[in-house]
C-alpha cells in the first residue's frame, strides 16, 4: 500500500519540478549568417548570455551563406509569412533601416539605449546610421572597415615599390608593376568584390563629405564629379585580373599571398583570413593601408541585432540585446570574429595588431558608410548596382554607367 | 460494385486534388496577380505586414523587355534560349553516341551503364560544385594539357567576358517574326504536299502576315533608345558542359532502351535488302528513335528554362555572363525585395516552359485516345 503511494508522490513531485523548470527556463531564437570562421564567435557570445541569464534554452538558428546572401532570403519569407525570429543579424544602416524599419516591422529601442546608458558609448555616426525618425532600432555588435588595402611586404620591397596613397599614384605603381611583368597587379575577385572596390575608389575621388552627399541625393550619380569616379574606376580595373568574376574574396587573397598580385582591396575580415587561417604575422607577413585616397576616412559596416515587431520571446530577446551591447560582450565577441567593437570604450589589449590600429583609426578619423554592405544604399540600390558594374567592366563606359546609377537611386528613392 | 468503385477512387484521388489546385495552380494565379501589382516599388510597402498593393497592368513586363534598367533580364532570356539549344543537342548527340557504343554489347557493359547514368544521380548543386573546381582559371581543365606536355590552356571558363552571335535586341520582334514566317512556310509546303487545302491556306496567310510584318514594320519599330547587344556568352560553355555530363547519361538510357527495342528481325531485313550498317541506322532506327527524341527534348527543355542551381554553385548569383532568369527573379524578389517583378520574370518563366510542355501533352493526350 504504501510503496506505490510513495512513487506517485515522487512522479509528482518530479513532474511539478519539470514543469517549473519549463516555465522557467524562457526560449530564445537568434537568427544570423554566421557560420564557419565566424561560428565560434557567435557561440561565445551565446555562452556568456547563458551565463548571465540561465535556463534559456538559446536557438541558434544560423543560415550560412557569405555576406547573407541566403539569410536574408530566408529571413524575407520567414518575416512575410508571420514568423519572425526573436532577434536577427542585419547590416546597420539602410539596409535595416530601409528594409524593416521603414515598412513598420522593428520595434524602437530608444528606450533600452537609454537605459542601459549607450548613447554615449557608441559613436554618433553609428546612431545616425540606425536611426529613423528619431527612433533607435539596432545594436551594432561589431564594426569592420571596408578602405583597406592588403600587400605583402616582402613582395614589395622585391618589386621595388611602395603602397600608393593615392588613386593617381596606385595607377604609376600599377604600370611599374606591369614592366615587371606582373600581369595583374591588383587582384579582384566575383561581382561582390568589384563593388567593394568601387566604394573605395568613389570615396577616394569624391571625398568623405562628397561620399555623404551621394547618398542624401546632393550629388547626382550624373554630376562630373560622380562620373569621374567610373572613370578613375575603370583605370582601376585596368590593373586587375580579368579572370575576376571566378574568384572568391578568399581566393583573391590567395593570389596576394602568392605574389600573382601587388595589391587586394577587402574589408578587414581579410585580416582575420590572413592570421588566421593561413597563420600570417600582421605587419610581416601582410600589411595593409587605407585604399589610395583615403586615409583621412573609415568606411564602415557593421552588424547589428533588432527586435522584430511580433517576437516571440520578446524579454528574452532584450536580454541578449543588453549582452550585445554591453562592453563585455563586445570584448568577447569581437577579438574571435576579427572585427573590433562598435563602442568606444572597448579594452583594445585584447585585440590583435590589425585590430588595434583599426581601432585607433575608428576613434580618430571620419566616419562614413559603406554601400555595398548596406549602411548608406537600401537593399532595392545594391542587388542592382552589381549589374551596372558588370556592365561597366565590359564596356568601360563612364557616362552610360553614372546614368543608369542615377536612374536606379531614383527608383531605390535615395536622398528622398 | 462500379460505382463504388468510381466513390472510392475520387475520395482518393480528392486530397491531392485539392492540394495540387491550390499550392500549384492557386499560387500561378496568385504570382500572376502580384506580377500585374506594383508591390516592391515602396520600401514602405515590400515588407510591411499587411502590404497595400495597386494594380497597375503590365507594367513589369513592360520594364523587363524595354525598360532601361533591365538590360540584365533581356541577357538572361538571350543566354537561356542559347543555353538550352546548346545543352540538348550536347545531351542528345552524346547520349545517342554512348548508346550506340553500348548497343553493340561491349564487354563489362552493366558496369559501362552505371558508369555513364551515374552522374545523374547527383544533385545539380554537387555537379556544379565539382565542375567550378574544375574549371577553376589557374586549375583544373586549364592545367589538364600540361599532363601530356602541352602548354597550359587559358580558357576563362566561367568568367570570360566575350560573347558570340550577338544582335541589336530592337531587331528581335523582327527576328521573331521573320523566323515564325519561315516555319509557317515550312508548315505550308508540307501541308500542300499532304493535300491538306485548309492548313496550307491558313499557314500560307500566317507567313505572309509574318514575313510582311517583318520587312515592312519591323525594321522601324524600336523597343530601346539605344542599341542593345545580346549574345551568347562563352562563359556559358563551363554550365553547359557540366550539365550535360550530368544529363547525358539520361539520354543515354532513354535511347539504349530504345535501340533495345528495335526488333532484330527488323535490322536483318534490312540487312538481306542491302543495307549498308550506316544506311540500317539511318532509314531503319533512327526513325523509330524519334519519339524518344521528342520526350527527351521536352524534359530537358523544361530542366534547362528554369535552371537555377547549377548555375548558382559554379557561378554565384551576380556573374553576369552565366546569369539565367530564374537567377535573376530569386535575387530581385529576395535581396532587391522587388516582388512584384520578380513574379513578373517567373510568369515569363512558366509561359517558356509551357510553351515546351503543352505541345507535348497534347500529342500524349491524342496519343492515349487515339
Amino acid at each position: 500500500m504504501k510503496a506505490p503511494k510513495l512513487v506517485t508522490l515522487s512522479v509528482a513531485v518530479t513532474a511539478a519540478a519539470l514543469l517549473a523548470s519549463a516555465q522557467a527556463a524562457g526560449k530564445l531564437e537568434i537568427f544570423s549568417w554566421w557560420s564557419g570562421d565566424e561560428g565560434p564567435a557567435l557561440e561565445a557570445l551565446i555562452k556568456l548570455y547563458g551565463q548571465k541569464y540561465p535556463g534559456v534554452n538559446v536557438d541558434n538558428a544560423t543560415v550560412t551563406g557569405g555576406a547573407g546572401t541566403n539569410a536574408k532570403a530566408v529571413l524575407k519569407t520567414r518575416m512575410l509569412g508571420g514568423d519572425p525570429p526573436d532577434s536577427f543579424q542585419a547590416h546597420a544602416g539602410q539596409e535595416l533601416t530601409g528594409t524593416w524599419v521603414v515598412a513598420d516591422r522593428m520595434e524602437d529601442l530608444s528606450s533600452l539605449y537609454k537605459s542601459e546608458g549607450w548613447a554615449s558609448k557608441f559613436p554618433k555616426a553609428v546612431i545616425d546610421l540606425i536611426t529613423y525618425k528619431g527612433g533607435i532600432y539596432s545594436v551594432p555588435v561589431n564594426v569592420h572597415r571596408s578602405n583597406v588595402m592588403w600587400y605583402v611586404p616582402a613582395n614589395l620591397k622585391k618589386w621595388g615599390v611602395t603602397a600608393p596613397t593615392n588613386w593617381t599614384q596606385f595607377l604609376t605603381t600599377c604600370q611599374k608593376l606591369k614592366a615587371q611583368g606582373l600581369a595583374a597587379p591588383l587582384v579582384v575577385g566575383e561581382n561582390w568584390t568589384q563593388q567593394h572596390l568601387w566604394e573605395s575608389v568613389a570615396l577616394g575621388t569624391l571625398g568623405a563629405q562628397g561620399w555623404r552627399d551621394l547618398w542624401a541625393g546632393k550629388i547626382k550619380f550624373t554630376d562630373p564629379r560622380a562620373v569621374a569616379v567610373w572613370t578613375m574606376f575603370g583605370k582601376v580595373m585596368d590593373c586587375a585580373n580579368k579572370d575576376a568574376s571566378s574568384l572568391s574574396w578568399q581566393q583573391a587573397t590567395d593570389r596576394l599571398l602568392a605574389g600573382q598580385a601587388a595589391f587586394n582591396v577587402m574589408g578587414d575580415w581579410a585580416a582575420g583570413y590572413m592570421t588566421t587561417t593561413k597563420k600570417l604575422k600582421p605587419g610581416t607577413g601582410f600589411a595593409w593601408s587605407a585604399s589610395p585616397s583615403t586615409s583621412g576616412s573609415f568606411m564602415m559596416l557593421a552588424d547589428s541585432f533588432g527586435l522584430p515587431k511580433g517576437a516571440k520571446d520578446r524579454a528574452e530577446a532584450l536580454n541578449w540585446l543588453k549582452v550585445l551591447g554591453s562592453k563585455e560582450g563586445q570584448d568577447t565577441f569581437n577579438p574571435l570574429k576579427g572585427s573590433i567593437a562598435a563602442r568606444t570604450d572597448s579594452d583594445v589589449s585584447k585585440y590583435n595588431v590589425y585590430s588595434q590600429s583599426a581601432a585607433k583609426d575608428w576613434h580618430s578619423k571620419q566616419i562614413v558608410g559603406s554601400m555595398f554592405h548596406g549602411a548608406v544604399a537600401p537593399e532595392s540600390f545594391t542587388s542592382n548596382f552589381g549589374t551596372i558594374v558588370d556592365a561597366f567592366v565590359s564596356s568601360h563606359d563612364a557616362k552610360a554607367a553614372a546614368n543608369a546609377a542615377q536612374q536606379l537611386a531614383t527608383k531605390a528613392r535615395i536622398g528622398m | 460494385m462500379k460505382t463504388s468503385d468510381r466513390t472510392w477512387s475520387f475520395v482518393v484521388l480528392l486530397p491531392s486534388v485539392i492540394l495540387l489546385a491550390i499550392f500549384v495552380y492557386g499560387f500561378i494565379i496568385q504570382s500572376g496577380w502580384f506580377s500585374l501589382t506594383d508591390w516592391g516599388q515602396d520600401p514602405v510597402q515590400a515588407l510591411s505586414a499587411h502590404p497595400v498593393l495597386h494594380f497597375q497592368g503590365l507594367a513589369n513586363y513592360r520594364d523587363l523587355f524595354t525598360g532601361f534598367l533591365d538590360a540584365r533580364f533581356r541577357q538572361d532570356l538571350v543566354s537561356t534560349i542559347f543555353f538550352t539549344v546548346f545543352f540538348i543537342a550536347g545531351c542528345l548527340i552524346l547520349g545517342l553516341g554512348m548508346a550506340l557504343l553500348l548497343d553493340r554489347n561491349p564487354r563489362g557493359e552493366a558496369v559501362w551503364r552505371t558508369i555513364f547514368l551515374f552522374p545523374m544521380s547527383l544533385s545539380f548543386i554537387v555537379t556544379g560544385t565539382i565542375w567550378r573546381w574544375m574549371l577553376q582559371p589557374s586549375g583544373g581543365l586549364n592545367v589538364l594539357p600540361q599532363a601530356v606536355g602541352l602548354p597550359k590552356g587559358n580558357f576563362e571558363w566561367l568568367s570570360s567576358g566575350a560573347a558570340v552571335l550577338k544582335f541589336d535586341w530592337n531587331r528581335l520582334p523582327l527576328l521573331t517574326a521573320a523566323l515564325v514566317g519561315l516555319i509557317m512556310v515550312y508548315v505550308a509546303v508540307r501541308a500542300q504536299r499532304d493535300g491538306a487545302r485548309t492548313r496550307t491556306l491558313v499557314a500560307g496567310i500566317c507567313a505572309v502576315l509574318l514575313l510582311g510584318w517583318a520587312l515592312l514594320i519591323g525594321p522601324r519599330l524600336k523597343l530601346l533608345p539605344g542599341v542593345e547587344l545580346h549574345g551568347f556568352n562563352l562563359a556559358l560553355v563551363g554550365i553547359i558542359l557540366a550539365a550535360v555530363w550530368q544529363m547525358s547519361g539520361y539520354t543515354m538510357a532513354l535511347y539504349l532502351a530504345g535501340l533495345r527495342g528495335v526488333p532484330d528481325e527488323l535490322r536483318e531485313a534490312a540487312r538481306v535488302d542491302g543495307a549498308s550498317e550506316w544506311g540500317m541506322y539511318r532509314s531503319v532506327i533512327f526513325p523509330l528513335l524519334t519519339p524518344i527524341t521528342l520526350s527527351a527534348t521536352i524534359i530537358l527543355g523544361h530542366i534547362s528554362l528554369k535552371i537555377f542551381d547549377l548555375v548558382f554553385a559554379m557561378a554565384g548569383p551576380d556573374n553576369s555572363a552565366t546569369d539565367v532568369p530564374a537567377l535573376l527573379m530569386y535575387v530581385t524578389s529576395f535581396r532587391g525585395n522587388e516582388f512584384a517583378k520578380g513574379a513578373a520574370i517567373g510568369m515569363v518563366l512558366l509561359i517558356l516552359v509551357a510553351a515546351v510542355i503543352i505541345p507535348y501533352l497534347v500529342s500524349q493526350f491524342r496519343r492515349a485516345e487515339a
